[in-house]
């Protein structure tokens, strides 16, 4: 077993991991932080998303040993301090970019990392970037939507309401 | 009024934030187990021994279960009692659960698991369509047939024939959040499953049977599924039962999701299909009659594949009048995971059939597939008033297995002979006219409304222009080549099995006015929820959030059907609105009476309650009625009327109404190495008089991705022993952010429904999955730019196949 601490969602935490427990699971289990989702167990649906540090990272390809004396960050850490919900969570919600919500906290957290990497971002470019988030529901066109709408541009042009 | 407006998903706040619960979300006991099957690795054969000691003594393993070890029954089938829990004795297919894992964690029940020790008496897998022909390995007495008309002899007298085939894979269905379920024991052996599952009834009567108790000891909840598709409408019962037992075994409470490679390995998918057909038909291109021949592999159980194949056979028409027509239907038993329901039901699979027919006609006459298409339509039907029948419909007569009466796969105990006789005494509804607008089943089509609809999606997608464009540029462009196609949707509406066309609801009025809404739908985000909702709200005259919505749970509405079948808003819709309205009117009754009016001057609208020139809060009604002792809970039941027909003969209505939809896509293609995208896609869709337009403008963007995806690059692979080696994400491509068109433009029609369904809307769910079904055309048509032949472009088209394609073009 390993001594672990971290920063998650601006709390420090510790505990005692195995070394093989991976951050997802530390976060899911130890931390009861379920936002974090598994959807293949392999590092390719993006529904385990976190950021660590400021970085996208799939929860589910990292240790929790290597997250120690990280920054990291949850769904459960985005919204606003008063609890309200954030621009992205608010587009996600008003232009309907989710359907059976498994893979959206993933999705936030990449379309967060995005725009901070990319304030505003062409339709191709946030195309590009969610190469990594599968969804099954959307065909994704309104989390598109929602990601331009979140960066302050005019989406009234992408689809028909 | 609440309803026809775009409310967002119920729920999207909770998603947004991460604390919307699926089953493996919610906490647990500190005590909990959880469990992992051990999985066959042979395709077929027996079970010579079985050494489990090494599972047994694996750290943190509690115990090990084999088909022995279960107290009741071993059986998670939903038709044939013919899916045990645990192998017994016989391996079917690779991947098949043999024994069962009780450990302290998800991983050491996993880890355990693969330290089995199981030799096989292996014999030769049956894997393929003509293994089973030969074989004759099928479920029910050999092929199913439908008829109209006589088609040999007007195949004969036809003045052009033309005969083809296309395959089209299966299809995995993804949902996000793998299958999962959770047993808590309770006092006195009962036992509480969430499951997540589109069918909490039959989780329900499966965990009862094999824990040897009645339905009312277990209570099944649901509130939602990461998705469904279809994929869980039987595929979760392994999952429940294995919990309920080990939950009984052990006292404990017990838990257990399918790893995703597990799950794809475990689980069935869509049936695929082959299609042979002949055509008989004039220079015009005008069809005069055709042959069908449908094949499909089934896998190893029967699962609910007879109902598949059937809806296939339903759909093998589309939208097109056929005069004379024949479907024979074989489902072949493999040695595969056993297929399973996924959107559309058999649909799509019979749809590309017919639509195949029309492109290649089209090819060969050197017709524009458009106009070929419409001039093979079924004829407008006039607005007109749709009278109820004048004699009684017959009750559903088929003898039905006591046992599985709730789950679609009940349709194969019809005992089909008595049942056929309906058709011809003197309770058969009357025949239409031999030359009238009849589908090979001879139901009438009342409500065609695709030839407004593709003057309309034409127009929109400046079809003919773009046309001329892609023509020219592929004159200029060798290496690129474009494409464009268009095709409608005519989908049929209501379970195939009649009674399962009926649904219950619970609602409760507090005294502070706000209401408690159940039924029994789930919710797999598709948006039911919302939708159903919005219905209650409209009853009351209330706000949205007035209403709480609960989760679907077998203790508050028994004996539902699965939310399946596109049928969730329709039916649950209905139930709800029964059941609020009865509140609703011992309300008024009440009020009315206090206040010496007519209960009909009582109104309840924009959250007020007016008596007469009185104007209350809805709250102060309710607490009126409270304190007269007035009952403020109800249940609302529903059943979808009409709907009547012989699954045997073919014969009858099997559909209450038709959901229609158009779609055209543009793609090109890279002649070289086969790659391939969508340009463009315009679509729109009849959803009726939409319950709420947002949601179900998203189940059609959705199901089109989703129906391209399957036609495309969706292939499951499985190698010469049986294995599927596309298990995971990284060999099974599903599509991806980049794949959706670039311009994507989608309407929904605006009309009504001609039946009367909730608030005049219609059924969302599947009929858009088959939209897609235009990009697998379009690409066709791309490849058919390349040389003078019919590509015969089969499905999927991955880039290999249009690689093929072009080259059967350019031969």
């Amino acid at each position: 077993m390993t001594q672990v601490s971290m920063t998650v969602n601006g709390k420090p935490v510790s505990g005692e991991v195995e070394g093989r427990t991976l951050l997802a699971d530390y976060l899911r289990e130890d931390l009861r932080l379920t936002g974090t989702h598994i959807g293949c167990d392999t590092s390719q649906c993006g529904a385990c998303v976190v950021h660590v540090n400021g970085k996208a990272v799939k929860a589910c390809t990292m240790f929790a040993a290597e997250a120690e004396g990280a920054e990291v960050t949850t769904i459960e850490g985005m919204a606003n301090p008063d609890g309200s919900l954030n621009t992205i969570q608010q587009a996600f919600q008003d232009h309907h970019g989710l359907q059976c919500g498994f893979c959206t906290p993933g999705m936030v957290m990449s379309a967060a990392a995005l725009l901070e990497e990319n304030p505003k971002p062409t339709e191709a470019e946030i195309r590009d970037y969610l190469e990594g988030n599968i969804c099954r529901c959307t065909g994704y066109h309104n989390i598109v939507k929602a990601i331009m709408a979140a960066s302050g541009q005019d989406v009234s042009a992408i689809a028909a309401e | 009024m609440s309803v026809h407006k775009p409310s967002p998903h119920d729920a999207a706040a909770l998603h947004v934030t991460g604390q919307a619960r699926y089953v493996d979300d919610i906490p647990l006991p500190g005590n909990a187990v959880h469990l992992a099957f051990g999985l066959s690795s042979i395709a077929r054969g027996r079970i010579t021994a079985m050494a489990l000691d090494k599972v047994r003594q694996a750290p943190g393993v509690i115990a090990v279960l084999t088909a022995a070890d279960l107290p009741g029954a071993n059986d998670v089938s939903p038709s044939i009692h013919d899916e045990p829990l645990l192998s017994d004795g016989d391996v079917h297919y690779a991947g098949q659960p043999l024994f069962l894992v009780v450990a302290d964690s998800h991983l050491a029940a996993r880890k355990a698991a693969r330290l089995g020790e199981v030799t096989y008496e292996e014999e030769p897998p049956v894997l393929t369509i003509e293994d089973a022909l030969e074989k004759d390995w099928r479920f029910e007495d050999g092929p199913r047939i439908y008829t109209k008309g006589d088609v040999d002899a007007a195949l004969a007298a036809a003045p052009h024939r033309l005969s083809g085939r296309i395959e089209m894979g299966g299809q995995e269905h993804f949902y996000l959040e793998g299958q999962a379920a959770l047993a808590l024991p309770q006092e006195g052996g009962d036992m509480v499953v969430h499951s997540s599952t589109q069918h909490p009834t039959e989780i329900q009567h499966k965990v009862a049977d094999a824990l040897n108790m009645p339905m009312h000891a277990v209570r099944v909840e649901t509130r939602r599924m990461g998705g469904g598709f279809g994929g869980k409408e039987s595929q979760g019962n392994a999952l429940a039962v294995a919990c309920a037992v080990a939950a009984q075994l052990t006292g404990r409470p017990a838990k257990m999701r399918y790893d995703r490679d597990d799950d794809m390995t475990i689980t069935g998918k869509r049936h695929d299909f082959r299609i042979d057909y002949t055509v008989g038909h004039d220079a015009e291109g005008r069809i005069l009659a055709v042959d069908f021949t449908q094949y499909t592999r089934c896998g190893w159980a029967q699962d609910l594949s007879l109902p598949v194949a059937d809806r296939a056979m339903l759909h093998a028409d589309n939208a097109y009048l056929l005069p004379n027509a024949r479907i024979t239907s074989h489902r072949l038993r493999t040695n595969m995971a056993s297929a399973t329901a996924f959107r559309g039901f058999g649909g799509p699979q019979g749809m590309v059939g017919i639509e195949r027919v029309m492109d290649h006609l089209a090819h060969d006459l050197g017709i524009d597939p458009v106009e070929l298409r419409r001039r093979n339509y079924y004829r407008a039907a006039p607005l007109a008033e749709t009278g109820k029948p004048e004699t009684t419909p017959p009750t559903p007569g088929n003898k039905l297995d006591p046992g599985d009466v709730a789950s679609r796969g009940a349709t194969q105990v019809s005992s089909g002979l008595g049942a056929a006789k309906r058709f011809g005494g003197e309770f058969s509804p009357a025949q239409p006219a031999e030359d009238s607008n009849t589908t090979p089943y001879h139901m009438e089509v009342t409500d065609f409304i695709l030839h407004e609809m593709t003057d309309s999606l034409l127009e929109r997608a400046d079809y003919a222009s773009r046309k001329a464009a892609i023509t020219e540029w592929n004159a200029s462009n060798d290496r690129l080549k474009k494409g464009i196609a268009f095709s409608p949707v005519k989908f049929g509406i209501s379970f195939t099995l009649t009674h399962l066309n009926q649904a219950g609801a619970l609602v409760h009025v507090y005294q502070d006015g706000s209401v408690h809404m159940n039924h029994g739908g789930t919710e797999m985000g598709q948006g039911l929820f919302q939708k159903v909702a919005q219905v209650a709200a409209s009853r009351f005259g209330l706000p949205l959030d007035a209403i709480k919505i609960t989760a679907t749970d077998t203790g508050k509405v028994p004996n539902t059907s699965a939310t399946a079948a596109s049928s969730g808003s329709d039916l649950n819709g209905m139930a709800v609105k029964a059941a609020c309205d009865t509140i609703r009117d011992r309300m008024a009754e009440c009020l009315a009476e206090l206040h010496q009016v007519q209960p009909a001057e009582v109104v309840f609208a924009e959250g007020e309650v007016r008596v007469g020139t009185e104007v209350m809060p809805f709250a102060r009604a309710a607490q009126i009625a409270y304190e007269n002792r007035v009952s403020l809970s109800a249940t609302g039941f529903y059943k979808t009327p009409e709907v009547a027909w012989d699954r045997i003969a073919g014969k009858g209505r099997p559909f209450f109404y038709f959901a229609y939809g158009a779609a055209i896509t543009e793609v090109v293609i890279d002649t070289l190495t086969g790659e391939n995208r969508i340009l463009r896609t315009d679509i729109l869709h009849d959803a009726g008089a939409s319950l709420n337009p947002a949601l179900d403008i998203r189940q059609v963007e959705g199901g089109y991705v989703q129906g391209a995806g399957w036609l495309t690059t969706e292939e499951l692979w499985w190698d010469d022993a049986g294995h599927l080696r596309t298990h995971a994400p990284s060999t099974y491509k599903i599509p991806a952010c980049s794949d959706r068109p670039d311009i994507f433009n989608v309407a929904l029609w605006e009309g009504e429904n001609r039946a009367e369904t909730i608030y005049r809307s219609k059924a969302v769910g599947e009929p858009p999955f088959m939209l897609g079904i235009s990009a697998h055309l379009a690409l066709s048509d791309a490849c058919a730019a390349c040389g003078p032949a019919f590509p015969d472009l089969q499905a999927p088209a991955t880039a290999e196949e249009v690689l093929r394609a072009v080259k059967r073009a350019q031969a």
